[in-house]
């Protein structure tokens, strides 16, 4: 606990330590992202209708819902690459550790270099598997070439793929396997050594083999970071989240332990969509 | 089940599609042969009346009136030293305004405006874009009919052209490439240095290159300029005077009626310069197979 203090920057003594952490603990303990009366339009549309969601450190937080219900929307949001829509509208307040991301004065350098993002489709560069992973790092300055080396294994063992791919680093990255070039992406956004990673829907292009790999992944890469993960397949949310939201329309319909929400969900909706009543 | 087609009937359409299909695709074929046919002529006729005038004297000679001592030695300097104008501008100037157009500037009426403008440019008659040069070039900047002038104006009358085939290039980029970038905190600018530009790279050579091959060959700006085909000094700056190989066939083509050997040179020339265009288009086509990406 008293790392959380210490990570702040508080020079107390050790008791005290304790206790002003277990007061952060206690308050505001442990939220990453607290989304407020979230309101998104692409132009005339409204794609997200006052959504309060509050996600936790170092879990796994699943986002379900049916095809145009707004989750990819939502967790785009959350690093703000929904700006990259034209013509995208937002009221409301998301906080990332206490600042307003939507606020004027966050940037979005500064906010994608702590939150970090997979994508559906595997999107590798075309370049070497080293030059994929030294992106990152090298766009914020690093620039030692030792340092880039150690940034690169260490990401390569965070995603478990360096076994695979320790002596084909210098290979270009597209001759790899769908669920490979995955696991690369995931430890591209490791070496930025960001503390959220954001995955919106990172299995549904790969087969079930390479999807149970990254299942695995994001169990280990829970115990370091924030994920939250948009999915297609409820039972993949039931397996390895620990929250689970489910979004209708644009709306958050239930948002609770995974476990409530698959055994005992409070919402009608969310029992038809879990038990495919539709969706 | 109850068979809806007649079967019969269905055997006879059959026949007649797959004979329609055949029809269709002769038709197509002698388009093509048509414009090969056309070309073919032209080939001949050109090689039948230069060839002998080709020789190793004739492309490193001075120009003179004597048909057989009349070499372009000069033409050919003045056309690279035009082509030294016109490859640094066209690429700054191209790609810096299809970076801004498809990266930079924002959906709305300014930029459709822009848009519009300069593909109505494309369209432009090169002679036009000779009156600007003569305007702009010559006469208000005082620059005379030299190096710097010609390719000022040819880099104006291809850079639509590029601008537009640059744009097609960038809008190819696969849109996941640059998300992956902005997603590690990039900036835009990172994101089109390291990702998008070396991604469009290829496809902006190609446009580039095959725009370059159209600057080489325009005569009609060049004549409006004042470009002579006199003898005068090989140019050594960009501020000499200058013939360059289009202008030299059109004057000695002009000339054929007073000295019938002109039009042997003419063709002589014009193998020349196909040539180089060739070789230029070859360049593109290799760039294109050996760097293109797959994404």
């Amino acid at each position: 606990m008293g790392v959380i203090a210490n990570k702040m920057g508080l020079q107390v003594n050790p008791t005290a330590k304790e206790s002003i952490a277990k007061k952060i603990n206690t308050q505001k303990n442990n939220i990453v992202y607290d989304t407020k009366e979230l309101n998104l339009w692409y132009g005339h549309t409204h794609a997200l209708k006052n959504i309060n969601l509050e996600i936790h450190e170092k879990e796994v937080t699943a986002i379900i819902g049916p095809s145009g219900c707004g989750k990819s929307t939502y967790i785009k949001t959350l690093n703000r690459m929904v700006e990259l829509v034209p013509g995208v509208r937002t009221t409301g307040s998301i906080s990332y550790k206490g600042n307003n991301i939507l606020g004027k004065t966050m940037k979005v350098e500064d906010l994608r270099t702590k939150v970090g993002m997979v994508f559906q489709k595997p999107n590798p560069f075309p370049k070497s598997i080293y030059e994929n992973i030294a992106y990152g790092p090298k766009i914020h300055g690093i620039r030692n070439k030792k340092l880039l080396d150690q940034i690169v294994e260490r990401s390569l063992r965070g995603a478990y793929i360096w076994d695979e791919l320790k002596d084909r680093l210098n290979e270009n990255a597209f001759g790899l396997s769908g669920g490979q070039q995955q696991r690369l992406c995931i430890a591209r956004a490791l070496a930025i050594q960001p503390d959220v990673i954001l995955m919106d829907e990172p299995t549904s292009a790969l087969d079930p083999k390479s999807t149970l790999k990254i299942e695995e992944l994001v169990q280990e890469l829970k115990k370091d970071y924030s994920i939250i993960m948009v999915t297609h397949n409820m039972q993949q949310a039931a397996r390895i989240s620990d929250r689970t939201a489910f979004f209708l329309n644009g709306e958050v319909v239930e948002f609770d332990n995974t476990n409530k929400i698959f055994s005992n969900p409070s919402d009608k909706r969310t029992e038809d969509y879990i038990s495919g009543r539709f969706g | 089940m109850i068979k809806q087609f007649d079967e019969t009937q269905l055997k006879n359409r059959m026949n007649s599609r797959v004979r329609n299909n055949r029809i269709w695709k002769f038709i197509f074929f002698l388009s093509t042969l048509f414009g090969l046919f056309v070309l073919a002529i032209l080939m001949i006729r050109v090689v039948m009346d230069g060839i002998s005038f080709l020789h190793m004297d004739f492309l490193t000679g001075r120009l003179s009136t004597d048909p057989d001592r009349a070499g372009i030695m000069g033409a050919l300097l003045g056309t690279v030293w035009v082509v030294l104008v016109v490859i640094p501008v066209t690429l700054i100037v191209g790609v810096g305004t299809a970076i801004y157009l498809e990266l930079y500037a924002k959906r709305g009426k300014f930029k459709s405006f822009i848009e519009t403008n300069i593909s109505n440019l494309a369209g432009v008659p090169s002679i036009v874009y000779g009156l600007l040069g003569l305007t702009v070039f010559v006469r208000m900047m005082d620059f005379g009919n030299v190096v710097l002038a010609g390719g000022l104006t040819l880099s104006l009358l291809v850079l639509p052209i590029l601008i537009v085939s640059a744009q097609e290039a960038l809008r190819a980029v696969p849109g996941h490439l640059a998300e992956a970038s902005y997603g590690m905190g990039a900036t835009k600018w990172q994101t089109i240095r390291r990702v998008i530009l070396p991604a469009a790279l290829p496809s902006i050579l190609t446009g580039s290159i095959l725009s370059l091959s159209r600057a080489i060959g325009e005569t009609a700006p060049l004549t409006v300029l004042g470009i002579p085909a006199l003898l005068i000094p090989f140019p050594e700056g960009l501020f000499d005077t200058f013939t360059a190989l289009p202008m030299q066939i059109y004057y000695w083509t002009l000339d054929s009626s007073l000295v019938a050997e002109y039009a042997n040179l003419a063709g002589a020339t014009i193998i020349v310069l196909l040539a180089l265009l060739f070789l230029l288009n070859s360049v593109a086509i290799f760039i294109r197979n050996k760097f293109q990406h797959r994404y």
